[in-house]
Formats: C-alpha cells, sequence, structure tokens
C-alpha cells in the first residue's frame, strides 16, 4: 500500500530501496548518509523481502561488491558522501566499463579533502563529467524532496537497468537530513533468481552446459575492439541524452531571467523566485532532475524565447553553470551564485543576487 | 601394432577437462598459472559443479584467465577479486564462487579486501598465486619477494630495512577465526600436482557445505620469466629459496590451526 510517512531523506531513500525490491545494498558509514544503513539494519530486509545488507570494509570495497552483484544480474546499489566516492571512482568506471547496471548514492558535502559534513553540491564535475577514467557517463538524477528521494530510488534503477549504465542519485546533506512527508510506493516484489535470468542473460549466474560462457569484464586489449565498444557506448549515451532529460520548469513562461538550480538549491531559489516575482521583476525557475543527461534543449529553446539571463544557483564555486553556458551558447547572459563549503545561501540572498545580475552586474560573491 | 590401432576412445587414459577450451593459454612455458587453471577446471568437472560456479580473474598474469576457463566469470579491478566474490557470494548463497589472484593482487593491492572477506568467513575459495613478484607488469617487486632477491625495482635486493619484510600474508589468514582452510600447495612437480588438486577438491567440498567459513589455498609458483631463469631452473630455485621462507603444507583445518604459523628462519 502507498503509505504516508514523515521520514529523513536519508530514510526515505533506504524505505525506498527495500520497496523497490533491491537485492543488496553494501556501504561503509560517513556522514550525513549514515542514516541509510542503519536505517536498513534496524529494517533487517532480509528476514522480509531477502534483501542483504551488508557493512563493508572500506567504500572501495562496497562499490566492488556491487560490482560483483550486479555482474550477477541482482538489483545492487551503495550509498556515501563525498570523501567515500572519491574512493569508489575506480570502481565506478570499471562499472560503466563493463555496463552494469546498479546505483550509487552520494549525498554530498563540502569539499576539497575532508571538508565538511555540512551540505554542498560541489561534486556536480565529478558526477557528470567522469570522475573516474576513461570515456564514461552516469545517469544523474538530482532530488529535491524527501518525496524525491524516495521516487529516485525506484526510477534509478528503472533507468539503470533499462541502459545497462550505472545510475547516481546526486543528493546533498540538507536533503539527506531533513524531514517531510513523504508517500511511500507500493512494495515491488524482489525478482526471483528465474527472472534474473531470464531478464539479464548476460550476467553470470553459472554456465549452463551447452550454452555460451558469460564474462563480465572491462578489459579490451585491442585497440579496434575498445574503440568498438567506446562507440558502443556513446550511441547508448546518446539515446539517453535524447529520451531521459527530466527537468521542472516554473514560472518559466513570461520569464526574463531565469534560475537554474538542482537539489537543496531549487528550493531556496524556488523562494527567491516568490520574492522577484513579488518585487515585479518576473523570474523563473528550471530545475533539472536529471543532471546528466542535461536539459540542454529546455534551456536553449528557453533561450531562443528570449529570456535576457540564466543564473545558475549552486552550493559550489560554480560548475553546473558550464553546461548552462554551454546550452545557451551565447545567446542569454549566464552568471554563477553561490555559497561554498557547506554554507546554504538564502532565499533573500538569492534574490539580492538575481536582482543585482537583472541590472547587468557580473560579480555575484 | 600401429599407431591407429592405439589411438582409440576405449585406451583414452587422460583427457584434458572441457572446462578448458583450446585457446593458447598466454603464459609463459613451464609457470604455475597453466596447471592451477587445469586442476582447478578439472576440479569444477569432477565435482559436478561448473553450472553453479562463478570465477573472478585478478589483474596481473592470470587477468584473462576467462578466455580459458570456460565457467560464468567476472574480471575484478586490480585487488578487488574478494569484494565482488563477497558482493556475488551474499545474493547467491547456494553458488560456487573464488577467486584467482596473484601476490601483487591479493597480498599489496588488494590486502584490505582479501583479510575482511576472509574475517567476514565468506564461504568461498581464494587461489593465490605466489610467484614472489609482478609478473604481468615485467619483474617489479612484489610484497612477497624474498630478502636479498633482485626485481627490476629491487635491483640491488630486496633491501628489508627499506622495503619491509616478505610477507606472510597466508599465515596472517590463518589467524582470523572466521577461515575454515588454510594450505600452501605447489605445482612444480607430478606429486605436488596431485596434492595440490586434493587441497581444490577439499576447498570446494567445505564450501558445498553451506557458510562455515573462507577457503583459502596459497600456490607457490615460479615466474621464470620475471625470475629470469629457465623454468627447470626456477623450479628448482623454488624449492631450494622459497620453500624455506613460505613452508608447503597444510595451516588450517575446519578451524584448527596445525602448526605454528610463525616459521622460524
Ligand atoms: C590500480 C592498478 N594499479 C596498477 C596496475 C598495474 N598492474 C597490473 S598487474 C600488476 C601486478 C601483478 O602482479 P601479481 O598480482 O603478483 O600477479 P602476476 O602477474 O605475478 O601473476 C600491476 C601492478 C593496475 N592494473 N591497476
Ligand atoms: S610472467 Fe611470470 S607469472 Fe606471468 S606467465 Fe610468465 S612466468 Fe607466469
Amino acid at each position: 500500500m502507498s503509505e504516508l510517512r514523515l521520514m529523513k531523506g536519508n530514510e526515505a531513500l533506504a524505505e525506498a530501496a527495500i520497496r523497490a525490491g533491491v537485492d543488496a545494498y553494501y556501504g561503509y558509514p560517513i556522514t550525513p548518509q549514515s542514516e541509510v544503513m542503519e536505517y536498513l539494519m534496524a529494517a533487517n530486509p532480509e528476514k522480509t523481502t531477502g534483501m542483504v545488507v551488508l557493512q563493508a570494509e572500506s567504500e572501495v570495497a562496497s562499490i566492488n561488491m556491487v560490482y560483483g552483484a550486479a555482474g550477477a544480474g541482482k538489483m545492487a546499489m551503495t550509498s556515501s558522501s563525498s570523501p567515500g566516492v572519491s574512493l569508489m571512482q575506480e570502481g565506478i568506471s570499471y562499472i560503466a566499463g563493463a555496463e552494469l547496471p546498479c546505483v550509487v548514492v552520494n549525498v554530498v558535502r563540502g569539499g576539497p579533502g575532508l571538508g565538511t559534513i555540512q551540505p554542498s553540491q560541489a561534486d556536480y564535475f565529478q558526477t557528470v563529467k567522469g570522475g573516474g577514467h576513461g570515456d564514461y557517463k552516469l545517469i544523474t538524477l538530482a532530488p529535491a524532496s524527501v518525496q524525491e528521494m524516495s521516487d529516485f530510488m525506484r526510477l534509478a534503477f528503472e533507468l539503470a537497468f533499462k541502459y545497462r549504465n550505472p545510475a547516481m542519485i546526486l543528493s546533498d546533506g540538507a536533503i539527506g537530513q531533513m524531514m517531510e512527508k513523504v508517500e511511500l510506493f507500493d512494495p515491488i516484489p524482489r525478482r526471483t533468481d528465474e527472472e534474473v535470468a531470464q531478464q539479464c542473460p548476460w550476467a553470470t549466474t553459472g554456465r549452463k552446459r551447452g550454452t555460451q560462457k558469460r564474462v563480465i569484464t572491462s578489459l579490451r586489449l585491442v585497440a579496434s575492439v575498445q574503440e568498438e565498444f567506446n562507440i558502443k557506448l556513446q550511441k547508448k549515451y546518446k539515446q539517453i541524452q535524447e529520451n531521459e532529460v527530466r527537468c521542472e520548469m516554473i514560472g518559466c513562461e513570461d520569464a526574463q531571467f531565469v534560475i537554474v538550480a538542482y537539489g537543496s538549491s531549487a528550493r531556496t531559489s524556488m523562494k527567491a523566485v516568490e520574492l522577484a516575482r513579488k518585487s515585479g521583476l518576473r523570474a523563473g525557475l528550471l530545475r533539472p532532475q536529471t543532471l546528466w543527461p542535461f536539459p540542454t534543449k529546455e534551456l536553449r529553446s528557453l533561450a531562443e524565447r528570449g529570456v535576457q539571463g540564466f543564473l545558475s544557483v549552486e552550493m559550489s564555486a560554480g560548475q553546473m553553470v558550464e553546461d548552462v553556458r554551454l546550452a545557451v551558447n551565447g545567446r542569454s547572459r549566464v552568471e554563477h551564485f553561490g555559497r561554498m563549503g557547506g554554507v546554504i545561501a538564502s532565499p533573500s540572498d538569492i534574490f539580492e543576487a538575481l536582482k543585482q545580475f537583472a541590472a547587468g552586474e557580473k560579480k555575484l560573491f | 601394432m600401429e599407431l591407429e590401432d592405439i589411438i582409440k576412445e576405449e585406451n583414452i587414459v587422460f583427457k584434458k577437462t572441457k572446462l578448458l577450451n583450446d585457446k593458447p593459454l598466454s603464459y609463459c612455458p613451464g609457470c604455475g598459472h597453466g596447471t592451477v587453471h587445469r586442476i582447478l577446471m578439472e576440479t569444477l568437472e569432477e565435482l559436478g559443479i561448473d553450472e553453479q560456479t562463478i570465477g573472478i580473474a585478478p589483474v596481473g598474469c592470470a587477468v584473462m584467465a576467462y578466455e580459458f576457463m570456460e565457467i560464468d566469470m567476472q574480471e575484478a579491478a586490480h585487488g578487488r577479486a574478494p569484494a565482488l566474490a563477497t558482493g556475488i557470494k551474499r545474493v547467491y548463497p547456494n553458488k560456487y564462487v573464488f577467486t584467482y589472484q596473484g601476490d601483487g593482487d591479493l597480498a599489496a593491492i588488494g590486502t584490505a579486501e582479501t583479510m575482511h572477506c576472509c574475517n567476514r568467513g565468506e564461504n568461498i575459495l581464494i587461489i593465490f598465486i605466489n610467484n614472489g613478484i609482478y609478473g604481468m607488469t615485467g619483474g617489479q617487486m612484489a610484497p612477497t619477494t624474498l630478502e636479498g632477491a633482485k626485481t627490476s625495482t629491487s635491483p640491488y635486493g630486496r633491501d628489508v630495512s627499506t622495503m619491509g619484510y616478505p610477507i606472510r600474508i597466508t599465515e596472517l589468514i590463518a589467524q582470523l577465526p572466521a577461515v575454515r582452510y588454510v594450505t600452501r600447495q605447489s605445482v612444480h612437480t607430478p606429486a605436488a600436482v596431485r596434492k595440490a588438486k586434493a587441497a581444490i577438491k577439499k576447498a570446494f567440498e567445505y564450501q558445498a557445505e553451506g557458510k562455515q567459513g573462507t577457503c583459502f589455498i596459497e600456490f607457490l609458483s615460479n615466474c621464470n620469466s620475471g625470475w629470469k631463469m629457465s623454468a627447470v631452473q626456477a623450479n628448482k630455485w623454488m624449492e631450494e629459496n622459497t620453500f624455506k621462507y613460505y613452508v608447503p603444507g597444510d595451516i588450517k583445518d575446519n578451524f584448527k590451526l596445525l602448526k605454528n604459523p610463525i616459521v622460524e628462519l
């Protein structure tokens, strides 16, 4: 039964994992997302759905456990925060190179280094521009509410399996820690081993005699073979770009200025848009729900329609702003406004920045 | 009697296991990797468990083990095979899982994954090929390289005061309470091969009994290319040097330590 509950973002995500029929969670504690594993351990889904929950010795181990289970066709996931996700990059690259479906959650905190446990969005580049080595892409979902922490859990697995590609839920410490009302979806039963074998003929579940063996690998020693694979990946990525962009647009129809923001920045930006509208400034919000694929077309058409400027609001030194610039491609002005290091810009800070931006100011912080 | 009279189905006394294909092995002639591949696949065939087995290949000379072994396999990042094995075994507790790792893979970059996999007592078999060197990358020092031994990154011999001691990781593993069976074998003589194969068989039989503990088999092997010797010389050198520091034999069985693992030098 769909069910209404008051939950933390991290808890909603964990509950959604159980309800989505996930087979295995492998993780290592780190603030601000430790509630994910704590919730799962307390819920003990091994007794109900049969979902495995295991505390690994490191994030390196967690992501490689995910590789193993995903390579055997199971729905496997891990979650961490920035320093831990940095450790996972090798594994994520291998998973992309072996075309395995899985979900990685990053509840981002401020960096670089050990940084701060306060919320941040400074891992955007790491997530959508690579992070690990080689040409690969992560399907990246950016929840902006506790509700989306739950909904995107299921969506991330759907997309990961649809394209045999790792998916990332890029959240932040604020969304992970805050409590909100959430409508939980009805539990989906975990797939049986027979269903896994049927749906994932590529999975290593033991080779039946007289059939082809299955090999999960990212190794392609011959350059031409590797290139052929790279071309195949790029084709897949193009397909994802064409079909899977998701974003929310609020007040953009008549907006002269549009704020582009995701995650918790989108929430504060929404308030700033309201303040602007009250003051007579026609502002709107474009909130990417997928960061890769990025809503390039949507931004471009807003620019073509005559939006005068786009303000990228991020809790970072300005990362997504580069993708906004690429999308707008010189048609309108683009600037960034944001705080760093775990500091959250208030709606009035953003409103001020927007006013200055509208007045032609360039340096906003 | 003509040759044709002898080459007949009923006269066959030995056949290559079907679980190894006919591709030429990528290993140097006389290297232990090939022999361990063979007895491993023979054992799966003899036990009839190949359809339920998933193997994990390492990064090292055996990186392409899956090219030769006709079973479902996954290729891990360098050192991470035990984590992959854990991931698989936890979601398929009734399947057989083994890792196949070199000494750089298992005792250097993958030490944490190996130790913790064993500490959890994952019900898998870890196959550890100790050739005292990094074979694949061209003969650099491994954590297992003997004191004084010359490699491309210890050209004046391993100096333990700056490079550390050759690690007896197998003895360390044996200390972990969740580890069920630990043995050190070699495949350099027919007699050694027979014993080694019996050890593999025992490990899979233990695995069949359900989650009880990890099985760990070290194979002392030559890396004749890396050691810059002929295969025969390398095996002789191994008997005279390696066997003194890494003493062959069973170390632990059914959770009982069989000998003081800290061998006197
Ligand atoms: C992260 C990473 N670091 C380094 C390497 C390079 N590398 C490949 S194989 C290897 C050592 C292999 O030695 P060992 O595990 O002893 O296996 P052997 O080749 O001797 O069988 C190294 C360092 C790599 N592939 N990945
Ligand atoms: S380099 Fe050494 S370990 Fe590798 S195949 Fe040759 S002899 Fe064997």
